[in-house]
């Protein structure tokens, strides 16, 4: 909300400077987000009359003005259509700081000779000021503007634009904030006096009033007002609204608006003779009913939502927007001026479904008191009368089905330390409560005091409540900093499944950027597009949660796997990358329990949505040359087996050991592909990324990925390890050169060898095919490290073993030494 | 033949003076002391000498041994010792080459921070947990007292995966207080806990604003707790992670679940707090919302709020990272450009 200065000086005085003013509200809760001071540069610039008007020596659409300033008088070329004589005009001198109306910048007023005629100084136009955009003629200032006076003592001000929190609905309004200033500095709140002349004929005469739903519209308040002459406000009135950043329309509108700004209470005047039946309806809207509002926009209505009526149909949307029809218009000459209070859940319903929210329904939307509607009505038939009738009908309607009572809580300073560390004594804490307009008695010998909430309160409801009020308007710098004191909570065991898991990803991290993967995170939202092109048809194995209401396509639907991020990072990046890149994300996939079948997603009955099961993933990708570019770098790109290494050593690193078998996973390759296998369960894959899913992602390297399923993982590692004594005894290597089959893979070599107990350690060093070795075989060079815990081995017993060994490799897989 | 063996000894000796290098000192060791070297013969020739001459000789010839022998040693040492203090050319490495490169991994810069801010509040005594990103509306908004129609639900514009139905409508959190109504639901004061997390947003996204970040939540339970507490905590957070230099300020703000509320903001790190466009000319920048656990969120979740009383605070992640380091579009931190993310 935007208030002016000035306007808050009408009802509490205020000594401090507009940065300190602004200061202490926001500290207090009331924020100022800027403030804009109007008039700081007018130092050269007076109020002045124009008494005399010459034509231009050398130009016709130019004049020559002699204006009086008080001091002496001044003559001026000025070439504005509307300067007449008599005016009140701004006047600057030379030397006075204005904005250059076509460049919009900051000048300096210097002598000039126009067409011939030596200028003093300028009229100027609202541009020229800074006040507005306004540059079509000078500003013309009304009839009581003070001649010779400083034009920014006149016409300066400070508008601050505060950001009012929700539960705040009574700082929508410069009475509101006048009270907190009030409080903050402790000064009296001066509230403008009431008082106008009533007609001898009751307005019951002229109209009734029917609440149909009382629930929704707890008070109904009108004044009649006649003899209505539509015009423009005065000055002052302009001004006030054009501060708060309202556009002036005619005298009645104008009002209701001031009244709205002043109090926070929206009004709404409608043209007495359009109602039909000379009365009003408050009641929900029927099926299918419709109404024209003052925008000039057809609008079908709902039950949900309420309207005014008279006899015949919806004149307005209650709290909203009025309608057309009972629009004021120039021919206006008796008004209906309504007052209201409505509910707040159904305004908000309204304008959700209206699309539509103004300066009234915000104020509605926030929850007004039905105490308040009355005050502002008499407030605005007051400067009605003034400014634009004649006559008001004698009394007031006022249909009041919702009172309520003011709420009573109870306070005691011991309450207010309890929860600020802030002592305050009884005094402190009546001394603050009064002048925020809480009535406050108190009880209990002085202990307790009993506090009456105001009407215009609604967001004080319990004695935390009150607390704040006491503590925010004394300021949160005075409360004292002090350190927890309390007992800490029993510490959770390292061991727990939430620390563990928590330790995997610190553990997982550490890790791979030690292997020099980079870590990325990516959105938990994605298109459906993305997750399709992981498989090379395009198939979804497990539909994703949709969001009902999505920003962009692109963020969409709920993750079921890190993988679309990380390819769509490599390939956003690639254009940029000479060298290799390692990413990797850790982070949750959202798999539904339910998975819905997509094209029948709304048939879903509620008892079967559950919130989707949260699984955290480990995913990482490894592409293009194994090193950066270097006089003595390895200049192979990235292969299976690079990726297959940094599991292997995970793994290892977290006391595990890996085997794989061949996978089958849709994002890989075949036969490029493997299952991450630990203690015979499957934890996660490895393998070349399919081409057609690389080249969906606009990838055309090979691309190697990794997919660890964290909680199958963790499940792995929690077991605590049972510690292995050091060897004793020395151990024996051989080395082995076996030639065998193609086919035969390394893993069943493996497998025969470490059957073997005495076998501590075995090592490819050497996988040959080429010379020496017949087509369609193969060698593999194998260390291998005997050991016995019990005691010294001899060569005839590893002599033994290997006998055997290569005996069962011969047998079993047709492997034999080579020569 | 004591003439003969005093003339090789110094004839060793002046070839010694002369060897400049350790293949020279080989040479020279095989030449005088090696098994073909004339001290070698004289001795094996002692054998057929009278046992007076042979006795003499012996002596004589096993001395200069000795003494040869040391002196090969002396020089050995000088030798190397020459080596160490200047090499020789060959050896020479120009050390302006380039050093093998070693792949670099780095952690996210949220990762980082998250990290930090964890260590300083788990150095508090406050225990680390994690939850659900997808909420139910109940946690995220009914039971922080933000029913149906509140027009605080203005301040979280929701990603919705069910739309319009109560308390059993699914979301995206649109902040990590949810965790606060599950914590308090199974655990009893005193409780000290922080949430680190993501959090989503229905929000176009610009320079400062993004649909998906990271929040901190904290929260403590217990009889006791008060508002300076609270105050006191997020100072020595703000000092462990702005410096001790840097402005702290603690006023009133709204927040529908807490009561007092609180907004701390820091000064700003670009102007000083004289005012630039990244603290929208106030000097100060928000970093967080805080307050005492409002009392219906405490009796909601039969904790008694007459006996019992805590505070609350959320923390935007990405924030510190950007003021620190003048990061000036808070877009950068999820589209991953590597070009970005390697500069933490």
């Amino acid at each position: 909300m935007k208030v002016s200065l000035k306007w808050l000086r009408d009802y509490v005085d205020i000594k401090l400077a507009p940065e300190e003013l602004a200061e202490r509200l926001t500290m207090a809760g009331l924020e100022v987000k800027g403030t804009q001071t109007i008039g700081g540069t007018w130092d050269n610039v007076v109020i002045g009359e124009v008494i005399a008007l010459n034509p231009h020596p050398n130009a016709d659409r130019l004049k020559l003005a002699t204006v009086d300033l008080g001091t002496g008088q001044v003559t001026t070329v000025c070439g504005a259509p509307n300067i007449s004589l008599g005016q009140r005009v701004p006047f600057a001198h030379i030397g006075a700081r204005l904005i250059d109306p076509h460049t919009g910048e900051a000048i300096v007023l210097k002598p000039a000779k126009i067409r011939g005629v030596a200028s003093e100084g300028m009229v100027c136009s609202e541009k020229e000021l800074g006040i507005s955009e306004s540059h079509e003629g000078i500003l013309v200032l009304p009839a009581e503007a003070p001649i010779g006076a400083p034009l920014g003592a006149y016409l300066g001000d400070v508008i601050f634009d505060l950001d009012v929190t929700p539960n705040r609905p009574d700082c929508l309004s410069v009475i509101g904030i006048s009270r907190e200033i009030a409080a903050l500095t402790g000064e009296p709140l001066r509230l403008p006096p009431i008082h106008y002349e009533e007609t001898e004929e009751s307005i019951d005469s002229f109209a009734s009033v029917d609440i149909v739903e009382p629930d929704l519209c707890p008070r109904y308040c009108a004044s009649l007002i006649t003899g209505i002459k539509i015009a423009p406000s005065p000055s002052w009135l302009q001004q006030r609204l054009n501060s708060c950043g309202m556009r002036p329309i005619n005298n009645v509108v104008d009002v209701t608006n001031h009244v709205m700004l002043e109090y926070g209470q929206p009004l709404h005047a409608f043209d007495y003779h359009k109602l039909k039946g000379r009365q009003i309806i408050v009641r929900r809207a029927g099926n299918g009913e419709t109404i024209t509002t003052i925008d000039g926009t057809k609008r079908a209505l709902n039950p949900d939502i309420l309207v005014i009526a008279d006899k015949e149909e919806a004149v307005a949307v209650a709290g909203i927007m009025g309608g057309l029809d009972s629009e004021v218009t120039d021919k206006t000459d008796t008004i209906l001026l309504e007052s209201a209070n409505f509910n707040q859940a159904t305004i908000r319903r309204g304008c959700s479904h209206l699309q539509l929210q103004n300066e009234a329904s915000i104020r509605f939307d926030k929850g007004l008191n039905s105490e308040l509607p009355l005050l502002p009505l008499k407030r605005a038939t007051q400067l009605l009368l003034e400014l634009a009738g004649d006559r008001a009908a004698k009394g007031i309607i006022d249909v009041y089905p919702g009172k309520s009572e003011p709420k009573l809580i109870l306070l005691t300073a011991r309450e207010v330390e309890r929860l600020s560390g802030l002592k305050v004594n009884i005094n402190g804490i009546l001394k603050v409560l009064k002048a925020l307009g809480f009535k406050c008695q108190e009880s209990n010998s002085g202990s307790q005091i009993s506090v009456s909430v105001p009407y215009w309160r609604g967001d004080i409801k319990c004695s935390a409540d009150l607390v704040e009020e006491v503590v925010r308007i004394i300021g949160y710098e005075k409360i004292p900093i002090t350190r927890l004191g309390s007992p800490l909570p029993q510490q959770k065991s390292n061991l727990s499944p939430s620390a563990q898991q928590s330790n995997l990803k610190e553990k997982l991290r550490n890790i791979l950027t030690g292997f020099g993967f980079q870590e990325i995170l990516t959105y938990s939202l994605v298109s459906l597009e993305k997750l399709q092109k992981l498989s090379p048809k395009l198939e979804l194995k497990i539909p994703p949660l949709k969001v009902a209401n999505p920003m962009t396509r692109e963020q969409e639907y709920l993750r079921t796997s890190l993988r679309a991020g990380l390819l769509a990072t490599l390939s956003h990046n690639q254009k940029f990358e000479q060298a290799g890149v390692r990413l990797f994300e850790i982070g949750k996939v959202f798999l539904p329990h339910h998975p819905p079948v997509i094209a029948s997603e709304a048939k879903q009955s509620q008892e079967e949505k559950e919130l989707p099961q949260e699984k955290e993933m480990l995913c990482a990708v490894l592409s293009g040359p194994r090193a950066e570019l270097s006089w003595q770098a390895d200049k192979e790109p990235f292969d299976f087996f690079d990726a297959k290494g940094v599991v292997e050593n995970l793994l290892n690193q977290l006391g595990l050991k890996a085997s794989f078998d061949i996978g089958d996973d849709e994002t890989l390759f075949q036969g490029r592909g493997a299952n991450i296998i630990v203690e015979d369960d499957k934890v996660g894959i490895v393998g070349d990324v399919h081409p057609r899913v690389a080249q969906a992602f606009e990838l055309s390297n090979t691309i190697c990925l990794i997919e660890v399923d964290l909680e199958k993982l963790l499940t792995k590692v929690t077991r605590i390890k049972e510690y292995q004594p050091i060897p004793r005894f020395p151990s024996v290597t051989r080395d082995i050169a076996l030639v065998i089959d193609e086919q035969v893979s390394y893993r069943r070599v493996e497998n025969i060898i470490q059957s073997f107990p005495l076998v501590m350690q075995i090592t490819l060093f050497d996988l040959y095919r080429g010379k020496q070795i017949p087509d369609g075989k193969k060698s593999f060079a194998i260390r291998i490290i005997y050991q016995s815990p019990s005691h010294t081995l001899t060569d005839e017993e590893v002599d033994q073993t290997q006998e055997q060994m290569l005996a069962r490799l011969h047998q079993e897989l047709g492997a034999t030494l080579r020569s | 033949m004591l003439e003969q063996l005093k003339d090789l000894h110094t004839q060793a000796l002046d070839e010694l003076n002369k060897v400049n290098n350790p293949r020279e000192l080989e040479l020279w060791r095989v030449r005088h002391l090696g098994k073909k070297s004339s001290l070698t013969k004289i001795l094996r020739s002692l054998a057929a000498l009278p046992l007076e001459e042979r006795r003499k000789g012996g002596a004589q010839a096993n001395e200069i041994k000795r003494a040869l022998e040391s002196s090969l040693e002396e020089k050995e040492k000088l030798l190397q010792e020459a080596l160490l203090t200047s090499p020789l050319e060959s050896q020479r490495l120009d050390i302006t080459l380039p050093g093998r490169p070693l792949p670099a991994g780095r952690l996210h810069p949220t990762t980082q921070i998250l990290k930090e801010i964890c260590d300083v509040f788990k150095n508090m005594g406050f225990q680390v947990i994690e939850g659900p990103d997808v909420e139910w509306d109940y946690y995220n908004f009914e039971a922080l007292n933000i029913p149906q129609h509140h027009p605080a639900r203005d301040m979280f514009a929701t990603l919705w995966i069910d739309a319009g139905m109560g308390e059993k409508a699914r979301l995206l959190r649109t902040h990590t207080s949810p965790m606060q109504i599950r914590l308090m639901e199974r655990e009893r004061p005193p409780i000290r806990a922080i949430v680190p997390g993501r959090a989503y947003r229905y929000e176009a996204t610009d320079a400062t604003h993004e649909s998906m970040f990271y929040q901190v939540e904290g929260l403590a339970v217990d009889k006791g707790i008060t508002l300076a507490d609270l105050k006191g905590t997020l100072f020595d957070f703000c000092r462990c992670i702005f410096g001790e230099e840097r402005e702290v300020r603690f006023r009133c703000d709204y927040f529908p679940f807490v009561e007092p509320g609180v907004e701390v903001a820091i000064g700003c790190s670009a102007c000083d707090g004289a005012g630039c466009r990244l603290c929208g000319y106030s000097g100060w920048i928000e970093i967080l919302g805080a307050g005492m656990v409002h009392p219906d969120v405490l009796a909601r979740v039969d904790i008694d709020p007459k006996l019992y009383s805590g505070f609350a605070f959320g923390l935007g992640v990405e924030r510190i990272p950007m003021l620190r380091y003048g990061i000036d579009d808070i877009r950068l931190f999820y589209s991953n450009d590597l070009r970005f993310l390697r500069q933490f």
